[in-house]
């Protein structure tokens, strides 16, 4: 019915998407959180307080899913892609219990002392465990993008023992794909939390509940998203040029490029052949590609996919070697396109708020609110672009997705498994969704911790 | 410096004993907590009296976990792979349940709903006894040997990872953290309670006891643990410590009562760990197809470095650690619930 490997292809895509959905607002809010409770330490306005602790604990039940999807994260390497492992390991294995070691540990130690500490630390050292919880998810970013950058473009190896070997760590560390990778992920992070900041926002201000302080918020929402915004989207700019070096059939692929051209078109859209390997119907900015890859739009050689994959064959033997280019094509359009939509709706909200006309303005404010699903969107197209864009390579050149699942797993094994996680994921899903409603609902006046105060009832079987 | 470059792959195989050990230490008063929930707790407040006992610790303690399994792939690559695909079901069934129990944490408690708290309530203890048991069936795996051929890949189902003596190491791990989490709720929560979790684990010690011996008399039976006269110490100093912990517990001296059940757990893991090696897994069809630390380890550069790193960061994370439990070294009473 279904054939393992590409079941084990599926899982990982769920785990890896959905686990995702949680990271970025993490990685942000930590950030801006620490922020926030340094502010109120250095200007002592009671309103920060109120932020950090409101913004933190919508940030705590997003956490909590991050945590619980990351573990199945780790440990599904060696569960579904067992072959990968033993080829992989002396490398991947590396950066990941560094990960563990430095920032999983310095993270969920300090979370727990955010949460409980309120009343039992000073506000500066409570201040200091957030900039570590910060610090910890951030470097936690770092490891894991250190190992996927080493599957995009391997370096510091070498072939030895029937294995991919570590023969230079801080050439692996160095990777030139790590830079572009980090702070376009980092940033895009920071943008999400802006972005969510500024939705939820815009929901209370439309309300006219706790003005003032959401008045604060929405501002902090969208100067972050345009700041974090906007670097992000040059450090994937960055990226893009070296990824056109580096892994040219990724950038073919985005592009649906399949001839050569010099200057090459940037196609808007396209109606893409897979079989004909051709174009139709494509609205073309001429010039554009060369642009984007290379500063100019006169000179600039693309490599296009047919050439590629000549090239591939010549060097790695028969076989397919392009990825699936329609998919990967329209989810960095649409990566692009939400990114570019946030921006936008951030920047003309700072114009409107500077004139004083936010808070009057409900169409604006309903604008906002619903960009609420647009980073969730950028985040998993943007990562669909990176890791379906690397196939059929698991290890760039250097070992096939095909050869990397686990021999003793059957196909029903994982089907179970997927459903199984599914129906889990649906559910803490669920749960979180209600979680969150009812906390931003309340508002940041609105949080006590409900006694149920009766003694029979609370038995299970006692 | 010699001696260290020539036994990497030893060194390592020690420092995941001690991964492992703290994670079996740590976590283990969680899943014995969390097993403990629903029968000390009587009320609402009591039951969030024991889960903020480990509220600010549950999530770092996790960790350990983690990192053991992340330090695994980093120095016995083969192993890790060939332990979690081989394993499938049953780790798939264990991160089930940890996600379960994850939520729960957070979430039990951010609503007023009565209905909503006991589902948590469920999923904590389905969380806690469910890891118990597979982590003491995978142990007891791990030294009795699962079919494992000679490209080193798991070629049995999981009902080959359930025989009587898996089954039962892993009722004896449930046991042993069941009495440990006793003694820690004992200690972290103030009230009746205490007083209750103090009973608990004095009544369970007693089935503990008794699975423990019988895990002793079967590892003699089915495995070849025994061979190492390591083991057989670390075994049997396992036994005096459990003794001692449960004739303190029995005199009020609660305090000693923990700490010597947690030594009792690092040597159940230091036993375990002496009678594997020098193998990890151990094959049922052959043995020379065992994975050992020779056959599987990483390259002698990865476990240089790795051996630095942990040398730097091991330290530091136990530091820090132990400060948060200095922190909150409070016993919990219904004023300070957070979750």
């Amino acid at each position: 019915m279904f054939e393992a490997l590409d079941l084990a292809r599926l899982q990982f895509a769920l785990t890896s998407i959905y686990h995702w959905l949680f990271v970025p607002f993490t990685l942000g809010m930590t950030v801006i959180v620490a922020i926030l409770e340094w502010t109120y330490v250095s200007t002592g306005k009671e309103v920060y307080k109120k932020m950090a602790k409101f913004w933190g604990k919508l940030f705590l039940i997003n956490f909590a899913m991050g945590v619980v999807t990351g573990i199945v994260q780790e440990f599904h390497f060696g569960m579904n892609w067992a072959e990968y492992s033993r080829f992989m390991g002396d490398i991947f294995g590396a950066p990941l219990a560094l990960e563990a070691l430095m920032a999983f540990f310095l993270e969920s130690t300090f979370m727990g002392v955010w949460i409980f500490g309120w009343d039992r630390l000073s506000q500066k050292t409570h201040a200091l465990v957030a900039t570590l919880v910060a610090l910890g998810t951030n470097l936690s970013a770092f490891w894991i993008l250190v190992a996927n950058s080493f599957m995009q473009h391997p370096v510091g190896y070498v072939i030895r023992n029937g294995r991919a070997e570590m023969d230079n760590f801080l050439a692996i560390v160095s990777n030139g794909y790590v830079p572009g990778q980090f702070a376009h992920i980092v940033l895009n992070g920071s943008m999400t939390a802006g972005v969510i900041i500024m939705a939820i926002s815009a929901w209370h201000l439309i309300r006219k509940s706790n003005v003032d302080f959401y008045k604060t918020s929405v501002k902090w929402g969208m100067v972050i998203t345009l700041i974090a915004g906007s670097l992000g989207a040059l450090a994937g700019h960055h990226q893009g040029q070296y990824i056109t070096k580096e892994q040219p059939m990724k950038m073919a692929a985005m592009e649906a490029l399949w001839e050569t051209q010099d200057p090459a078109p940037f196609s808007l859209v396209a109606n893409i052949d897979t079989k004909a390997q051709k174009n139709t119907g494509a609205i073309e900015i001429p010039g554009g590609l060369s642009f984007l890859t290379q500063n100019s739009f006169t000179s600039g050689k693309v490599e296009g996919i047919k050439d590629l994959q000549a090239k591939s064959e010549a060097q790695y033997g028969p076989g397919n070697y392009i990825p699936d280019v329609p998919s990967i094509f329209w989810t960095f359009r649409i990566m692009v396109a939400t990114g570019s939509i946030m921006l936008l709706v951030a920047f003309l909200g700072l114009v409107l708020n500077a004139k004083d006309k936010l808070v009057e303005n409900k169409t604006f404010l309903k604008v906002i609110f619903w960009m609420l699903p647009l980073p969730y969107i950028a985040q998993s197209t943007g990562w669909f672009v990176a890791e379906a864009g690397r196939q059929p390579w698991l290890v760039y050149g250097l070992q096939l997705t095909a050869s990397g699942a686990s021999k003793s797993v059957t196909a029903p094994e994982i089907l179970t498994t997927i459903i199984g996680f599914t129906v889990i994921y649906i559910l803490a899903a669920i749960a979180a969704i209600y979680l969150a409603v009812e906390h931003i609902k309340k508002g940041p006046d609105g949080q006590t911790i409900y006694h149920v105060e009766e003694k029979e009832e609370a038995r299970l079987w006692n | 410096m010699e001696l260290i470059m020539n036994n990497l792959n030893v060194i390592w195989f020690i420092l995941l004993c001690v991964l492992f050990a703290g994670f079996f230490l740590l976590e283990g008063f969680d899943y014995g907590t969390g097993i403990l929930l629903p029968v000390i707790g009587k009320t609402d407040v009591e039951r969030r009296q024991m889960i903020n006992a480990l509220g600010p610790i549950w999530d770092g303690n996790e960790v350990w976990m983690i990192t053991a399994g992340g330090a695994l792939f980093a120095s016995f690559p083969h192993v890790y792979a060939t332990l979690f695909s081989g394993f499938y079901m049953a780790l798939f069934l264990m991160l089930a349940v940890l996600i379960m129990r994850g939520v729960a944490f957070e979430f039990r408690s951010k609503s007023p709903n009565r209905t909503w708290r006991k589902v948590f309530d469920y999923c904590i203890f389905i969380g806690s006894i469910v890891p118990a048991l597979l982590w003491g069936v995978t142990v007891g795996n791990l030294i009795q040997g699962t079919p494992i051929d000679e490209t080193m890949t798991y070629v049995g189902t999981f009902w080959d990872l359930l025989s009587p003596y898996t089954v039962l190491c892993g009722v004896a791990f449930i046991l042993v953290f069941t009495y440990h989490g006793g003694l820690f709720t004992s200690l972290k929560t103030a009230g009746p309670v205490s007083e209750r979790a103090r009973a608990a684990a004095l009544v369970t010690g007693v089935p503990t006891a008794i699975g423990v011996i019988a895990l002793i008399i079967a590892s003699y039976v089915c495995t070849d643990l025994y061979n190492s006269t390591l083991a057989i110490v670390f075994c049997a100093l396992a036994v005096v410590c459990f003794l001692i912990s449960w004739g303190a517990t029995r005199t009020r001296n609660t305090k000693w009562g923990f700490l010597f059940s947690s030594l009792s757990i690092i040597l159940i893991t230091a036993t375990y760990f002496a009678g594997l090696f020098p193998r990890i897994m151990v094959s049922s069809l052959n043995p020379a197809w065992s994975l050992t630390i020779t056959n599987t380890s990483s390259s002698e550069y990865t476990l240089a470095l790795m051996t630095a790193v942990a040398a730097v960061f091991v330290p530091i994370v136990l530091a820090y650690q132990i400060w948060v439990y200095w922190i909150f070294r409070h016993r919990v009473t219904e004023k300070d619930l957070h979750y």
